[in-house]
């Protein structure tokens, strides 16, 4: 899919009336489409060619590519370099921002920054606590928390101010997102959080693995029934679960993993476990693009990246869409990067 | 004490509507504190305030309380100090990602709302960032201030329904 009036791919887009972002992920979402995003686990390295070879495995799948901020509390490049990296051949990366190693002057900072490096779409994050990674010993920041940070990351955008009311410049022009669990205690509130990150100012939502779909569509209905459906874009996290051992450990030690019985049971059953889980990941994916609402899916894979590709090509959701990658339209390339 | 804090979420009905008449107290003595300064009368009247919700709290002195809001369960007590509800990684047990032995402050917080008329609408507000500068400070007082004198002053109010 190309938009005619994107004149290179990759570069900015003229921002259309009711957008915020000069971003193809926002394009896609506000066009109807189902887009399907991914995410990018960020390299203990500072090989940039690293985060190339985990991009390019992506090609012509996504939409967009989340790169996580030091996920599960564990120290890789940041989120904002492998954005500013993945925004220099055209991706369209989504800058995950956490509150757990930053305060307040840090994060506007780098809102500031990843917009002036082309990233277009920022996800608003709480973050793991410490205690889950690999540097228990460091200092919890959490000077915000993800509300807080939607509410000052809209100021910046909006009214053109950072939190102590100084002015800026330029405002970045983004996309904000945030994160949700419908899985998540307590149930019957979860909506209501949503619905408190939609007034903070969250434009689209990706959600923790949802292997549970009743569970997924009591959710849904009521963030309907709250009236959220036109004011936010929900995207429904899935992943391949790889073995029913897997499973088990991810739902024992990921916070706010729910993973049924009934999953674990029929990978346990199945001859190819690994190949058993993405069918599992197929099905679900087929489904949930029946709820209402749901505009979107984001496929976590972790270390197992390049089954996004057969996942999104085996549930048909592209529906012949070809989301743009550098090397899509060869020409094109050749000639920017000439230039 | 982590009981008497579980005890306090139990019974944040009756706290809250005790709540409401202390409060109407201290904003009918505000010209006595007036007449004292405020300034004069805020270690004081910090250090009690932080003997009683510490008591029944656990109360860490934020300055901006939300107790009213959420459930009369101090959301400081969140290892990741959430103002705004709780983090995606609430255990399926309803405990703490952080402080496994510990109930969710959240997960708490919303039942003590279920048991305050409005309780839970008044939780699904947004709250905005804490001003770190109140830390120690007294809430009471603030709330007092702020419901006697116009708006204005160096400090954005940041939290409606304190405790």
């Amino acid at each position: 899919m190309r938009f005619e009036d994107e004149p290179v791919p990759g570069y900015p887009l003229p921002i259309l009336p009711g957008h915020t972002s000069p971003g193809r992920f926002e394009r896609v979402l506000r066009a109807g489409g189902f887009a399907v995003t991914t995410e990018l686990a960020p390299p203990d390295s500072a090989d940039p060619e690293e985060v190339y070879q985990r991009a390019r495995v992506f090609d012509g799948y996504v939409d967009a590519i989340n790169a996580t901020d030091g996920s599960g509390a564990n120290c890789h490049m940041s989120s904002l370099a492998v954005c500013a990296l993945l925004t220099r051949v055209g991706y369209a990366p989504i800058m995950q921002i956490s509150c757990r190693d930053k305060n307040r002057i840090a994060i506007q900072g780098d809102i500031l920054g990843g917009a002036a490096m082309g990233v277009c779409n920022m996800l608003c994050l709480t973050g793991d606590g410490v205690q889950a990674g690999d540097h228990p010993q460091a200092k919890p920041v959490f000077d915000l928390d993800c509300v807080s940070l939607l509410d000052i990351a809209r100021t910046l955008r909006d009214d053109h101010h950072f939190q102590s009311g100084r002015k800026i410049s330029f405002a970045p022009r983004v996309f904000f997102g945030a994160a949700e669990n419908p899985s998540g205690l307590p149930y019957a509130w979860r909506p209501q959080r949503l619905a408190k990150k939609v007034a903070a100012g969250a434009q689209f939502i990706q959600t923790q693995y949802c292997y549970d779909l009743p569970l997924l569509r009591a959710f849904m209905d009521q963030v309907e029934q709250l009236g959220l459906l036109d004011k936010v874009y929900i995207l429904v996290g899935v992943g391949p679960l790889r073995s029913a051992k897997t499973a088990e450990w991810m739902r024992k030690n990921v916070p706010g993993m729910h993973v049924p019985d009934a999953i674990i049971a029929r990978l346990a059953g199945a001859q190819d476990q690994a190949r058993e889980s993405r069918d599992i990941c197929i099905e679900l994916i087929q489904e949930m693009r029946e709820i209402r609402g749901v505009s979107g899916v984001h496929i976590m894979a972790y270390r197992q990246e390049e089954s996004v590709a057969e996942i999104v090509d085996k549930s048909a959701i592209l529906q012949g869409r070809s989301p743009w990658y550098p090397e899509r339209d060869a020409s094109q390339y050749s000639q920017r990067t000439a230039s | 004490m982590y009981s008497v804090r579980l005890w306090s979420v139990r019974h944040a009905r009756g706290l809250n509507a005790f709540y409401r008449g202390f409060e109407a107290m201290l904003v009918r003595m505000n010209g006595l504190f007036r007449a004292l300064g405020y300034e004069h009368i805020e270690r004081p009247v910090a250090v009690v305030e932080k003997a009683v919700k510490g008591l029944l709290f656990d109360c860490r002195m934020c300055g901006q309380c939300v107790l009213s809001s959420t459930g009369m369960s101090c959301p400081m007590n969140c290892p990741k100090t959430l103002r705004n509800g709780p983090c995606g990684g609430v255990r399926a047990n309803g405990n703490c990602e952080v402080k496994p032995d510990m109930k969710c402050v959240w997960v708490e917080a919303y039942r003590g709302s279920e048991r305050i008329p409005g309780g839970v609408e008044s939780m699904s507000r947004v709250q905005f960032a804490v001003d770190q500068r109140q830390q120690g400070r007294s809430s009471w007082l603030r709330v007092t201030r702020e419901k006697t004198e116009p708006p204005g002053g160096d400090s954005k109010p940041t939290a409606k329904g304190a405790s």
